[in-house]
């Protein structure tokens, strides 16, 4: 039976990810979709220990880590250093997490956008700043305990919402702009492929769940990633030539299913679980009106 | 002898780097605007829109990407420039420390701005000095020659193979960088002949598909790869003399190499100096010297790798020596003065005096020198500001 | 030459078997060669066999290239198994061997 994905495998086994990590399907199925003449640039991130140690490499492509604000930065140094040496055709990629991109790296991020260089961006969200132990950044979801938010006497689980990163692209105008889950490559693929076709600046935004972070069992992973997109916690959209087109699911699923099978969510009450409800409502709203629906 | 096309121009010391930058042949330009640097920024902006140089010129959003953008497009093999002064250089810090560690040629102009609080645009060598630790080369220039040259001379040393360090060359804010001088601009083939194209043999290249700086635990080579970083640095002591030599050779120039020692043969009192204010130190070594006292100068222009035996000659025979530090640093005594008891340590006896001088752009007078050369004869190490608080 | 902190080696070379507790075990008189298990594995620790000769559900799918677990690398995290639409795959307890 043909694969539904391509078979060519630019990452290798034998990488130091923990066991059902959802960050190195994100980058197992980029790769897939650009190929071989790829150069990646990894900031400090779960991404720059998963290869191993020195001098273990993962991946069949150039590999440039770098200091945990320049993700922005040194993409668009690799890739007028490539075209200056006519290689316009290599595809260069930021493969950054959570933390890396919606805090630290956000100014990078932004700048190198709306300067406009050929590259992709790839945010694998794993929705805090997981390598160095679970604290919370920008992107941790409203309820998530992390251990800058931890439950404590008073309840100090994470009251912020998710600050979207994808979101703030759009807004500013990048032109292809898309959210991804790990649940769906075929989707992912397909996403990074439209990209491709564009000569400018791409985001993509890839849910990659984490069992040590999310508190889910690691034979999860794949549930986990694909009750967010059903739930609608987690939309699926790609935004691209100025036009926005939203995935919608064609059944109503409680975000409770989602949130109970996390450790990271045990300790919400009913009338919170349901102010999550509301929260995941209105932006399916706000989304949906974005389309024009 | 073949015909030279060598020109004379008044240009200020931004204009004359960015003709330094044009001569060799830089090809990927970043930099984030901060004054008074930013006329280099703008004269290669224009030189690029104009077509008379052929580089890619980006103006990115802080000075942490300008250097991180620097970094890895020097990474893909191209030859890569940046400049920057004060707060802008400090804000790169982080990068800075990661381009020495890749290995990676880069030449970054600096132009030496005082660090606030409070804000302060003027003259002063803390920006740079603070960054000595990085691994970056240091050169820091009297004249607007010396910055377009420094250029060339820099380039050629950074990614020389036994050395593969980046390098930053200083002016002083204002003193050089807006005032004008005259300019011997090179001719530009012989700048390509003597700098060539950059070849850096682990380039980001598809059939080697390398990892650049991963993860690497205690046992890792580590300890090596960072005594491998000094011991390059110092091997670059010969390559500057080497190149220096070629340079003047080359070019009919008289770059004066790793220190300039004026009047120094039959000197009893030196001071070393570093960067423009040297230049009012040698006028008052010619004023001093009619009076009949005989005193010198040691003027340090790479002050990394340290030119600790070229110092150790220049003094002997000396009664006195100071050190000028147009700095604040925190240690016992200022950075310059530390770096030059250390290479004398046990090798003399001549009371090392250390002088505080110029912060914030306060301006070093004939009279402060006078000053200096005075507090010399009295025969100790003390540790005096100069010019501070009326006196 | 000086030294530089750039290196290759591949992590194939790196066995990261003994992290599991539990290997996955596939039951090829129940696989269809659907491949999602090949598809979801985050080690890239299930290859294909373009030339299988294992059990099959039916005579036609007996040619066709299937999954097999490279028990050097798998790191037991049982999404194989988890998403498997078959229930061919068991995840069974290391040195509990049938």
């Amino acid at each position: 039976m043909p694969t539904s994905i391509p078979k060519q495998e630019l990452m290798m086994s034998g990488h130091a990810a923990c066991a059902g990590c959802g960050a190195v399907l994100a980058m197992r199925y980029v790769l897939k979709a650009l190929g071989e003449k790829t150069v990646v640039s990894v900031p400090a991130s779960c991404w720059a220990v998963i290869p191993g140690n020195y001098p273990a490499e993962v991946l069949k492509v150039p590999m440039v880590y770098t200091p945990f604000a320049a993700t922005g930065a040194s993409i668009s140094g690799i890739r007028e250093g490539l075209d200056i040496e006519g290689k316009e055709d290599y595809n260069v990629v930021g493969f950054a997490g959570d933390g890396g991109t919606a805090d630290i790296g956000l100014q990078a991020l932004s700048a190198a956008m709306e300067r406009g260089h050929n590259v992709f961006y790839i945010m694998y969200d794993n929705e805090a700043y997981m390598n160095t132990g679970i604290q919370r950044s920008g992107s941790t979801p409203f309820g998530a305990w992390t251990t800058t938010t931890p439950i404590g006497k008073d309840r100090t689980f994470k009251k912020e919402k998710k600050k979207v990163v994808a979101d703030i692209m759009m807004a500013q105008g990048v032109p292809y702009v898309a959210t991804a889950s790990v649940a769906f490559p075929e989707d992912l693929i397909r996403k990074v492929k439209n990209a491709k076709e564009i000569k400018g600046p791409k985001f993509i935004q890839i849910l990659s769940p984490c069992p040590p972070g999310w508190y889910h069992n690691s034979e999860d992973t794949i549930k986990v990633s694909r009750l967010a997109v059903e739930t609608r916690v987690f939309p699926l959209y790609e935004y691209m030539n100025g036009k926005f087109n939203l995935y919608k699911t064609n059944k109503f699923v409680p975000v409770e299913e989602y949130l109970k099978i996390q450790g990271r969510f045990a300790h919400l009450k009913e009338d919170e679980i349901k102010e999550i409800q509301n929260f995941v409502n209105e932006r399916w709203e706000i989304l949906l009106k974005k389309e024009g629906n | 002898m073949k015909a030279q096309n060598v020109t004379r121009e008044i240009m200020t010391g931004n204009e004359a780097v960015a003709t330094g930058v044009k001569l060799a042949r830089v090809k990927f330009i970043s930099a984030y605007p901060i004054t008074p640097q930013t006329a280099i920024v703008e004269k290669l902006a224009e030189m690029v829109a104009n077509n008379k140089i052929n580089a890619k010129f980006i103006e990115v959003e802080s000075e942490h990407s300008a250097m991180a953008s620097t970094m890895t497009s020097e990474m893909t093999g191209i030859r890569s420039f940046t400049a920057s002064s004060s707060h802008g250089v400090l804000y790169m810090h982080e990068m800075l420390h990661w381009v020495a560690g890749s290995r990676l040629p880069v030449l970054m102009a600096v132009v030496n701005r005082a660090i606030g609080p409070p804000w302060n645009i003027w003259a002063d060598q803390t920006d740079s000095i603070t960054q000595r630790d990085t691994g970056w080369m240091q050169v820091y220039c009297e004249s607007n020659q010396e910055a377009m040259d420094s250029i060339l001379l820099g380039y050629k040393v950074a990614e020389n193979k036994n050395v593969m360090l980046p390098i930053m060359s200083m002016q002083d804010a204002f003193t050089l960088s807006h005032t004008s001088e005259p300019v011997i601009i090179r001719d530009e083939s012989d700048a390509y002949d003597y700098i060539g194209d950059l070849n850096l043999p682990f380039s980001i290249d598809l059939k080697n598909p390398l990892g650049y700086g991963s993860l690497m635990p205690p046992d890792g080579p580590f300890m090596e790869l960072k005594k491998d970083m000094r011991d390059s640095m110092y091997r670059a002591i010969e390559v500057v003399k080497e190149e220096t030599k070629k340079f003047n050779e080359k070019f009919n120039a008289d770059f004066p190499g790793l220190i300039e020692n004026f009047m120094m043969e039959d000197a009893d009192y030196a001071l070393i100096t570093m960067g423009s204010m040297s230049s009012t130190g040698k006028y008052t070594v010619r004023k001093l010297r009619e009076k009949g006292m005989k005193v010198g100068l040691i003027r340090i222009l790479f002050y990394r790798p340290f030119p600790a035996e070229e110092i150790l000659k220049s003094i002997k025979g000396l009664k006195g020596l100071g050190v000028l530090d147009r700095s604040i640093t925190f240690g016992q005594r200022g950075a310059v003065y530390e770096d030059v008891v250390t290479s004398l340590y046990n090798k003399t006896d001549i009371p090392i005096k250390n002088y505080v001088i110029g912060l914030g752009g306060r301006d070093i007078r004939v009279k402060d020198y006078e000053k200096m050369y005075e507090g010399l004869m009295e025969g100790e190490d003390s540790m005096e500001w100069i010019n501070v608080g009326g006196k | 030459m000086v030294m530089t902190p750039t290196a290759y080696y591949p992590t194939t070379n790196i066995k990261t078997s003994s992290w599991r507790t539990s290997k996955p075990v596939i039951d090829y008189s129940k696989c269809t060669r659907c491949m999602i298990c090949w598809k979801f594995c985050p080690d890239v620790a299930i290859d294909i066999n373009e030339n299988p000769d294992y059990e099959a559900p039916a005579d036609r799918i007996k040619k066709m290239e299937a999954p097999f677990i490279d028990y050097d690398h798998c790191k037991g995290c049982g999404i194989c198994a988890n998403e498997c639409p078959f229930d061919a795959i068991e995840m069974v307890r290391e040195g509990e061997d049938k």
